[in-house]
């Protein structure tokens, strides 16, 4: 009986330790590389207290390219407004992944691309499906994430990401 | 039973753990500070997860050739659980498989919690115990990974360290067996890496425009020899060595491997040595990118079990070098690395006409055009069983695949999207699916993807297909429109038509319509319709997934 009241202190004290914790959702420490080949730990992602996004996709997924398409279009009047960086992190396993910085090259995009070649970060992030995407406020916190792409679901997007460059909270 | 207490001790965690986020977000929406007290409450650390179903109801069509399924409901699903603090972190995922879909391995057959796992993580060192994925390199002679749509998880359980002794020097190892469905391989594996980083290494070279990286793995495989014929080797090693330049836009990279005889339900159990060469080229400017690449690959299959087949038990990861289609038509026709032997070449640019310009109009235009070929090698049969065959190196023997295609992407007005694709498609049906006697298919498809804005949030999408064939099943058309409601709900209708067929009564319509609902991370999708038999390829090896007709569900999360 002393073993069960021991693992119910011990569920309730995880409990809280993660009700306060959800809160404040740090991103998991994962060793990536950039297009560059610089290792860059995931963990330690910054923009100088503004908001960023993270972007799970992949070259062959129609969807991804189709959201990752239309923030480019006004991502310099995000970036412009509200400070926010958006890190494409790639998912393309070896099959595509030498092909992945000359398409972000030929579309002209401006993002931060990660590689996550064996999803060793999509994993730590609990991603299902691409295209997933979570919100960070200035702190680097995750306060919000939204699985799949619609069109228009850019404009909700930015209403929060504004949102959280006043230091609003997300309430959803 | 203490795993299964474990385990429920977990679940109920975390399910306790999500009402009670949801709770104190509903009562407290506007207390921010009451919500969250963080000084005044210890860090027990953090629990995530994710959440999958897929679930479909079978009925029987002799028509299209959907099998009879005795259980009528079959349904995959799984809930992983993740654990951090601080530097420690566990975890595990229930899998349930009652019984697997139509077009999965029967293996899965079951439920349990296959996937467990803990470590620890400090700045320059880490050790895992339990379950792991990992990769060597791009893979050719080592990834443990898992694609769960596919049915793949080919993880290992054992223990696993990373060390870093200095910025840009990365080394790993681990000792370990090979989940197989909800047990483990026969073999036990052992590797180790290196990764060297020049530009890391050297802060000199931190911003210069050269870059250099190099690494090699090496993996050694132990399975008893219990053959009562052959003597086979027990102990069975690999190698690969790799290396990358990057000179501003431009760059290169390389990979070579080998493999010392390891005969195998594969390759007939020869004693001949596997070898793979694969090189890749990149430039990419603004508005530019092209990438080129070949591949030769040589006996170079490479298991954990020497008896294995189909996707189980893989050390090695041979993906296609060619272009991955996602639309109905043109994935009709995957290709599937042949890890006996194949030699490869593949294509790519991509190029982004500015705005404002006579081809790129108002918002901008995208062309990509790619091109690959693959060859079987050419190849001599030798007498002497050690040897099996000899190949020359740089000659094609038999036309695998080749594929010509290129997309053109436009946005014509603020709410007007359009996309063309035109693909040639020659597939040699006999070597990738592995059923002679049916010789090369050329396929001409083409493909319109047209989308219009009709309000801030609605949009609808068609996609119109063709694809023009004489061979096979003959030519389909196909059609989808699709009308979404952002945030929150989608709806959609296709059609595949197989009108082409030689046999009138298989010109049938697989019509499928599907609607769903989405919040969050959370999606809610039911279909209903005839859909088509199918192949997927992964990782070399391509499977059947039969007709079917019936209803689908599909539930998926993550918090």
């Amino acid at each position: 009986m002393n073993r069960y009241k021991t693992l119910l202190a011990l569920s309730l004290s995880l409990l809280l330790g993660n009700a306060n914790a959800q809160i404040n959702r740090p991103v998991p420490a994962i060793d990536l590389k950039n297009t560059a080949g610089i290792t860059v730990n995931t963990a330690a992602i910054t923009n100088n207290g503004k908001p960023i996004i993270i972007d799970f996709w992949a070259t062959w997924c129609k969807p991804c390219v189709l959201e990752l398409n239309t923030i480019n279009d006004v991502y310099a009047d995000w970036q412009k407004e509200t400070g926010v960086k958006i890190i494409a992190v790639s998912t393309d396993d070896a099959r595509n992944l030498a092909k992945v910085a000359p398409f972000v090259a030929g579309k002209a995009w401006e993002f931060d691309i990660l590689l996550d070649p064996n999803g060793d970060f999509k994993r730590a992030m609990n991603v299902n499906n691409i295209p997933h995407t979570f919100l960070l406020n200035g702190n680097g916190e995750i306060v919000w994430q939204h699985a799949s792409y619609e069109p228009g679901d850019e404009d909700h997007l930015y209403e929060l990401v504004k949102k959280v460059a006043k230091g609003e909270k997300i309430e959803e | 039973m203490k795993k299964i207490f474990v385990c429920v001790a977990f679940l109920s965690i975390a399910v306790v753990a999500k009402a009670q986020q949801d709770s104190a977000t509903k009562s407290a929406p506007n207390k921010p500070f009451i919500q969250n007290p963080p000084l005044q409450l210890p860090n027990f650390g953090e629990i995530h997860g994710n959440f999958q179903f897929d679930a479909q109801y079978y009925r029987v069509d002799s028509l299209i050739n959907a099998p009879k399924v005795p259980e009528k409901i079959l349904s995959n699903g799984f809930l992983n659980l993740t654990y951090t603090k601080d530097k420690f972190y566990a975890g595990l995922r229930y899998e349930s498989f009652l019984n697997p879909l139509q077009g999965y391995p029967s293996g899965f057959k079951g439920s349990g919690v296959p996937h467990r796992y803990a470590g620890y993580i400090a700045d320059d060192f880490e050790v895992t115990v339990g379950n792991f994925y990992e990769q060597f390199g791009s893979g050719t002679i080592f990834r443990a990974y898992e694609e769960k749509n596919l049915g793949i998880d080919n993880s290992l359980d054992g223990l696993r360290v990373r060390f870093r002794p200095v910025k840009g020097i990365y080394l790993k190892g681990f000792v370990a067996r090979q989940r197989s469905f909800f047990a483990l391989g026969p073999g036990i594996v052992r590797g180790a890496d290196i990764d060297f980083s020049v530009n890391e290494i050297f802060t000199k070279l931190e911003n210069s425009n050269l870059r250099y990286t190099f690494g090699g793995g090496f993996i050694s495989k132990y399975q008893p020899d219990n053959d009562p014929i052959y003597i086979l080797p027990e102990n069975v090693g690999a190698f690969a060595g790799r290396a990358g330049i990057q000179y501003k836009k431009v760059t290169l990279s390389g990979e070579y491997a080998y493999k010392i005889n390891d005969p195998s339900a594969d390759n007939k159990f020869i004693y001949k040595e596997g070898t793979a060469i694969s090189i890749n080229a990149g430039y990419a400017t603004k508005g530019l990118g092209i990438s080129v690449a070949a591949k030769r690959i040589d006996n170079m299959s490479f298991r954990s079990d020497r008896a294995a087949s189909r996707t189980d038990l893989t050390l090695s990861f041979l993906p296609a070098a060619t272009k991955q289609h996602t639309y109905m038509l043109p994935s009709f026709y995957p290709y599937a690395t042949q890890p006996n032997g194949e030699l490869g070449i593949q294509g790519e640019i991509t190029y982004t006409f500015k705005k404002g310009s006579l081809v790129g109009g108002r918002y901008g235009t995208t062309i990509t055009a790619n091109y690959a070929s693959v060859w079987g090698l050419d190849t001599t049969q030798v007498a002497d069983q050690k040897v099996g065959y000899t190949a020359k190196f740089l000659s094609p023997g038999k036309l695998y695949f080749e594929d010509k295609n290129i997309e053109i992407t436009k946005k014509i007005t603020s709410k007007l999207k359009a996309g063309y694709t035109f693909m040639h498609l020659v597939y040699n049906k006999d070597v990738v699916q592995g059923v002679p006697g049916f010789g090369i298919v050329y396929a001409y498809i083409n493909v319109l993807d047209v989308s219009y804005k009709l309000a801030k949030n609605n949009t609808v999408r068609t996609e119109l297909q063709h694809m023009r064939t004489k061979q096979d099943m003959g030519s389909w058309a196909a059609g989808l429109i699709e009308y979404t409601i952002a945030p929150k709900y989608f709806i959609a209708v296709l059609d595949q038509f197989n009108y082409g067929n030689s046999e009138s009564k298989k010109q049938i319509h697989y019509v499928v319509a599907q609607a769903g609902y989405l919040k969050n991370t959370l999606r809610i999708a039911g279909g209903y319709g005839k859909q088509r038999e199918g192949i997927i390829c992964v990782g070399g090896v391509c499977r059947n997934v039969p007709a079917s007709n019936g209803f689908t569900l599909s539930i998926t999360s993550s918090f």
